[in-house]
């Protein structure tokens, strides 16, 4: 795939800065940068990527990204629309599996274990590595049940007791069991958004994950709701591994340790995230976390 | 500036002017619609008008008093009260003496043999029962309300014209005589038609009833029910869901949306070949129609299904994997309850289809001239809309308003079926 169908297809906007801007060419520049992304590897990863090439049909969607996901660290993933973040965060749990044009090469390990693996079964690797989606999507059925399901299908729990108990304590994680303790029976879908974006959050954590990857999980939500929300990312960071992918600058630099800048499709840098704000070492990064463009 | 000004008040003149235009097509528009829909609603209430004013008197039907001994002689000349003397006693004779009692002055036998006919042949059957029910009224003398004849109750209810010559009537003018006699003493009435909804069919209109078409039509959308809907869901669940996107789910997809529009007839054929044929199964049964029906309502229901899947936002199918449910958990748990609102309506609408349908039917042998009510889906059966196919046919004035009576009934059952499948589309719409 040459350059310029690259730029075309991987989003007309960018195309149209680079071509107003015209002494600066974004292409050239993360091509010359290659190698120099800043330190992928952490000292106790728990889930690596190397070489991740991601194809939707002949569309070049991730091309060779290696990068490390500490333990109990939030790293979060920015980058321009369209430039493959999300679909990095997808491979992590093979939630692209569901699309059936999308291919993806190269190895991603979870603990030392190729999630990509033939041999390897979906259910407990999602387990393991839990969701929450850009748009609040909680089950239409009754609050309680939300939460309940996940433990109910992976055996979690033996008797009511003790999925009462799992229900509580996700909703107080989640710091939602205040507001809807008077209403488990409800149902989930008559929330707020934010109410609804953390009781999924709830949903994620009953089933005691060791990741949880966030895909924009404030992007519909306001001010106060954010503010919960990256409170409560801040306290599960503790025990969980998060990865989150955000439009929001300041929401990466305000909940994560490590910061990933993504453009059009490569990893361009990646650091702790005070440094890659106050001191990128990429052109590119400077110009999207200075908002130039993106 | 003012050059500005003017451009643009220029552009609002030109808008105004434009809008006179727009409005009147507008308006021109909404006529159309407005007579298009006047227009069916016409046609419609036509329909209904003619069905209703055709058949609501079937609804009603004359019965005549008679005083009927019930003699001991007659019934039972050995006393035992033995209830197979009693079943096959002569209850026809009964009604005959109660004739000749009322009209002692017909003699001749020709006129005794009109006078007779005055009263149904079912009339006996009526005493029969009685009888059976009561053997105490045997040696009693009673006033019993006794089903007229189609003509009688035709006469009765102005369906025959009094007026026009003798030779043009279906009734003689002794007859009318004999009913006038009958008129006066008050012996003549009109009485609720159970007969219409407890028998089965008959050559008499008077004893036909929707009863065995009805049981029909119960038996074989029972078969067709059981079997169309879990196979279209599964099929609909299975290709929406489980099947890889290929050339051959492209053809099953053609192929499923081809035979939606197969003509009924074609399918009534298979099932002649198929299972009657080849199978061996009964003919006129209304398993071998639910059978057929099942083959013409499968496209229908395999559509509407899959289009109720299709609307699951694939939100709650991320929602579920992303928690780690299989892709079976995920359908079954999720996706299948959400979309069955949407299949029970397209399985409705598809039952109403089969309970109107009778081209096929007419080939598997349903048309059958079949009195007795089918006791289950292997009996001989017709259905009501092959039953009124029947009737229509038919040459007596008194099936005529039975015919549109029993499309009443028809109408009413479809009518039914939609309402309910419009309440489950409007109680479970979008719960998400």
């Amino acid at each position: 795939m040459d350059t310029a169908t690259a730029v075309d297809e991987m989003g007309g906007d960018m195309s149209q800065t680079v071509a107003t801007e015209g002494a600066f060419d974004h292409e050239k520049a993360s091509q010359a940068f290659v190698g120099k992304v800043g330190e992928i590897a952490v000292d106790n990863p728990r889930m690596t990527a190397r070489k991740v090439n991601v194809y939707y049909g002949e569309k070049h969607a991730i091309q060779d990204v290696n990068l490390d996901i500490g333990k109990n660290e939030v790293i979060s993933m920015i980058g321009p629309s369209g430039c493959g973040k999300s679909t990095f965060l997808r491979c992590l749990n093979r939630m692209n599996d569901t699309i059936d044009i999308c291919r993806v090469a190269g190895e991603i390990k979870l603990d030392g274990q190729d999630v990509y693996d033939k041999k390897l079964d979906v259910v407990p690797l999602r387990a393991q590595v839990g969701m929450v989606f850009q748009k609040p999507n909680p089950f239409p059925k009754s609050i309680y049940d939300n939460i309940a399901y996940g433990p109910k299908i992976h055996g979690l729990v033996s008797n009511k007791a003790d999925l009462d108990e799992v229900v509580e304590s996700s909703l107080r994680r989640a710091g939602l069991w205040s507001e809807v303790k008077d209403y488990l029976d409800q149902p989930g879908t008559g929330l707020s958004g934010g109410q609804q974006q953390r009781l999924c959050i709830a949903r994620t954590i009953a089933v005691s994950p060791e990741v949880i990857l966030m895909d924009e999980p404030c992007s519909a939500l306001d001010p106060i709701a954010t503010a919960k929300i990256e409170e409560l990312i801040d306290e599960l960071r503790e025990n969980y591994t998060i990865a989150i992918v955000t439009h929001s600058m300041q929401q990466a630099a305000r909940v994560s340790q490590r910061t990933a800048y993504f453009h059009l499709g490569k990893l361009i840098e990646v650091g702790n995230t005070d440094d890659i704000f106050t001191n990128p070492s990429h052109k590119l990064t400077e110009d999207y976390i200075t908002g130039r463009f993106g | 500036m003012s050059n500005q000004n003017q451009t643009e008040k220029r552009a609002i003149d030109l808008v105004n002017a434009s809008l006179k235009k727009r409005y009147a097509k507008e308006r021109r528009f909404r006529h159309v619609g407005q007579a298009a829909v006047i227009m069916g609603l016409l046609f419609v209430s036509f329909l209904f008008i003619s069905i209703i004013g055709n058949g609501y008197t079937a609804f009603e039907h004359t019965f005549v008093r008679l005083n009927i001994e019930f003699s001991e002689q007659e019934i039972d000349p050995e006393g035992k009260r033995d209830p197979q003397a009693l079943s096959t006693a002569n209850y026809a004779g009964l009604v005959k003496a109660a004739m000749r009692a009322e009209f002692p002055d017909v003699k001749a036998r020709k006129d005794k043999r009109a006078l007779y006919k005055l009263i149904s042949s079912g009339a006996s059957l009526a005493l029969r029962e009685m009888v059976l029910a009561n053997p105490e009224i045997i040696g009693t003398k009673k006033e019993v309300w006794l089903v007229a004849d189609d003509d009688i109750d035709m006469l009765i209810k102005g369906h025959i014209d009094r007026n026009v010559p003798e030779s043009d009537r279906r009734v003689s003018d002794k007859v009318i005589g004999w009913v006038e006699q009958f008129e006066s003493k008050g012996a003549v009435e009109k009485q609720f038609n159970t007969t219409f909804f407890t028998n089965g069919d008959s050559r008499e209109p008077e004893l036909a009833g929707i009863g065995g078409a009805v049981m029909g039509s119960l038996y074989m959308l029972l078969v067709t029910l059981a079997l169309s809907f879990p196979i279209g869901v599964a099929a609909a669940v299975y290709l929406e869901e489980f099947a890889p996107q290929n050339r051959w789910t492209d053809l099953i997809e053609v192929n499923i949306n081809n035979l939606a529009a197969v003509p009924s007839i074609v399918f009534g054929l298979l099932g002649l070949a198929m299972f009657i044929n080849f199978f061996g199964l009964p003919r006129s049964a209304p398993l071998v129609g639910g059978l057929v029906l099942t083959l013409m309502t499968l496209p229908t229901i395999i559509i509407a299904s899959r289009a109720a899947l299709k609307s699951v936002p694939p939100s709650i199918r991320e929602a579920a994997l992303g928690i780690g449910a299989s892709k079976m958990q995920m359908v079954f748990n999720h996706v299948l309850p959400l979309a069955m609102p949407g299949m029970l309506t397209g399985t409705i609408i598809g039952m109403a289809q089969a309970l109107g349908e009778s081209a096929p039917l007419l080939m598997i042998g349903m048309v059958a001239f079949i009195v007795d009510i089918p006791g289950g889906p292997f009996d001989p059966a017709t259905v009501l809309p092959v039953q009124v196919y029947l009737w229509a046919d038919s040459p007596e004035r008194a099936f005529v308003e039975r015919t549109s009576a029993a499309i009443m009934v028809l109408l009413g059952f479809l009518f039914i079926m939609n309402f309910l499948a419009i309440i489950l589309r409007r109680r479970f719409e979008r719960r998400w």
